[in-house]
């Protein structure tokens, strides 16, 4: 049970954290001036040389082989449910990290898209 | 086009684009690890199991598609923000309970059904807010 919900701890935290880091990242970056191959391989160029990025990497690294790990553990219908609070903790971050403005009707929307993953998982 | 909208229709068709990837590579993911088994908490069963996984052909064409999904991801992260595509991003999971109906015939519990709902809802509330509610570099330097 413990080495669940430090699994889980790990995976929410590693993900929402990485995710975080590689916003704040791609926003210092830039968006590529149009969505064609050449600028989108520019634009990657351009943010894999953003130390944001690099930061956010192993972070998300982690994460992944905690829901590896937690796959072989616990069925998929457990594991996914309880992988959605990421939404709640990701947009808590967004809103105090990124100084993203959060909408009511923004949180209104994550709460149940939190709400509404947990139950489709679960089968 | 005006501005705003055209912004609407490039997080779209990006978040799409993650939905697809992510989607496929999380189900390639997850047949590769039942094939591999349950991991052993030891530094030689943690061993083994990494072993195995970086030598599955499954898991890999799961890496490929994660790949396509991070490429999505970082793109239209550099526009919109977080908290707008990341619960966009959940409905992934409703298209995956209507594909299963569709195409696989499956039949799918009131619960399911009552989260799918939820998820389509709580989607279309944050796809009503404003994708950008930050600065941009390119617009900052212009």
């Amino acid at each position: 049970m413990i080495r669940v919900v430090l699994g889980l701890a790990v995976l929410v935290f590693g993900s929402t954290g990485g995710e975080i880091a590689i916003t704040y990242g791609m926003k210092e970056t830039g968006e590529p001036a149009r969505l064609r191959p050449r600028e989108l391989l520019q634009f990657l160029g351009r943010a894999v040389r953003n130390g944001w990025f690099w930061a956010g990497v192993p972070l998300m690294a982690l994460s992944f082989y905690a829901l590896l790990v937690l796959l072989s553990w616990e069925p998929i219908s457990l594991v996914i449910p309880a992988s959605a609070m990421s939404y709640v903790v990701g947009t808590l971050g967004a809103k105090y990290i990124l100084g993203e403005q959060v909408s009511a009707a923004r949180w209104a929307g994550v709460v149940l898209v939190c709400a509404g993953v947990a139950l489709v998982a679960a089968g | 086009m005006s501005h705003e909208s055209r912004l609407r229709i490039k997080t779209l068709v990006m978040v799409l684009a993650m939905v697809v990837c992510a989607n496929a590579g999380d189900l390639m993911l997850k047949r590769g690890m039942s094939q591999i088994g349950a991991v052993q908490l030891t530094a030689a069963g943690v061993a083994h199991a990494f072993q195995l996984t970086v030598t599955n052909a499954t898991i890999w064409t799961g890496i490929f598609f994660l790949i396509g999904f991070m490429t999505s991801y970082m793109t239209v992260l550099s526009w919109a923000d977080y908290s707008y595509v990341m619960p966009a991003g959940a409905f992934g999971y409703a298209l995956l309970t209507l594909l299963a109906v569709i195409f696989l015939h499956e039949s799918v519990s009131l619960r399911r059904w009552v989260g799918v709902v939820m998820i389509c809802v709580g989607v279309l509330l944050v796809g009503q807010t404003k994708p950008r509610t930050t600065e941009v570099a390119s617009e900052a330097l212009a």
